[in-house]
């Protein structure tokens, strides 16, 4: 299915869940938040938050800042 | 961590006072340091955590931003920070209104509530305005600062030094105001002292524990000396250790300063005068007067 990643469209497996997502991209749950349609996917929600086709996923890190 | 020995902002005549520890309450949690310090702009992460360390900050600002999902071995921040020493304190730096900061803030908190570390409860808000100045945007700063205050967070404002919205801020639950001594990055220090005095007046009357942090603007060690001694509670900086021709001489030079000015605060300077007056007895003397 087709979801937009952090602004760009991206082919993801079907109904991935958030968690599978992250592992699908290699990324550190610990270090990342994640956002759906521009609502928090909480973490403790992250297994069992199922995507859909179309859906806006932003992960998000810390990084340097003032 | 307790204060063993309180100080009050204006010390009684004549009292020697020599406080056994000065701690810092910002928004529940408590610092030995007075300073706080940005992990941005460094030129590499081992500088940054050196500079931090010298610095002697506890708490350090962090920056919310994409993950880039990097090919091989990313390093992230993370690996170069001491959760066990610091606290972080995510920013929303970067927003333009009060919806992203708000994303951005609940983003940031849930990023250290899987990283256990005690910044989970606030964030360092700062909602801009104008992308030449960075000056922040008073009224989307007013909006955010409500609805994070109503999820809960602690609220740390950036905001300019204009007192009424400091007041404005502070009505509406900040739990801390921090007006910019200058443009963000810009050096220029502490540029109209008379405003952050106003600040203080008014956030701190009936309540001179509530905080007020200068945050923005300071370029070296004598502007972060000069906001202490003004009596703001903390100073926030970043771009002045970063971008130090030696950052790590400049985090000491900071932490020195901060402590300085701190001291000078509590002690209470002399007035000041026009003419002189003699430190040595002026009874005594061999020497003639002249007559002038």
């Amino acid at each position: 299915m087709n979801i937009i990643y952090n602004g760009e469209p991206r082919v993801v497996t079907d109904e991935v869940t958030v968690a599978e997502l992250l592992a699908e991209f290699n990324l550190t749950p610990r270090f990342v938040a994640v956002e759906v349609n521009q609502e928090l996917a909480p973490r403790d929600g992250h297994e069992t938050h199922i995507l859909r086709d179309g859906d806006q996923v932003e992960i998000v890190t810390l990084v340097g800042g003032g | 961590m307790t204060m063993e020995t309180p100080l009050t902002e204006s010390p009684a005549a004549g009292q020697p006072r020599a406080a056994q520890t000065d701690a810092f309450e910002l928004g529940g949690h408590v610092f030995q340091s007075r300073l706080i310090v940005g992990t941005g702009k460094y030129e590499s992460f081992d500088l940054m955590r050196d500079s931090l360390e010298l610095s002697g900050a506890e708490c350090v600002t962090v920056a919310v931003r994409r993950e880039r999902l990097y090919d091989g071995a990313g390093k992230n921040i993370l690996d170069y920070i001491d959760l066990d020493c610091y606290t972080l304190l995510p920013n929303t730096a970067g927003c333009f209104n009060a919806k992203d900061a708000v994303r951005t803030a609940r983003l940031g908190r849930d990023i250290l509530l899987g990283l256990e570390n005690p910044g989970a409860d606030w964030v360092k808000l700062e909602v801009l305005g104008d992308t030449k100045t960075l000056l922040p945007d008073p009224i989307e700063t007013l909006a955010a600062t409500e609805q994070l205050v109503k999820d809960g967070f602690h609220v740390l404002c950036y905001t300019n030094d204009d007192p009424v919205t400091a007041r404005r801020l502070k009505a509406a639950g900040a739990t801390a105001v921090m007006p910019a001594g200058s443009p963000i990055g810009s050096g220029q220090g502490i540029l109209n002292a008379n405003n952050l005095r106003i600040c203080l007046e008014y956030l701190k009357e009936d309540d001179p524990d509530y905080p007020v942090i200068v945050d923005a603007g300071v370029g070296t060690a004598s502007d972060v000396a000069i906001a202490m001694e003004l009596g703001v509670d903390g100073v926030l900086l970043n771009t002045g250790i970063a971008h130090a021709r030696d950052p790590l001489g400049m985090a000491r030079a900071m932490k020195a300063a901060c402590e300085a000015g701190r001291w000078a605060y509590l002690s209470g300077r002399m007035p000041r005068r026009l003419y002189a007056t003699a430190s040595s007895p002026e009874d005594g003397l061999i020497a003639s007067r002249p007559r002038w």
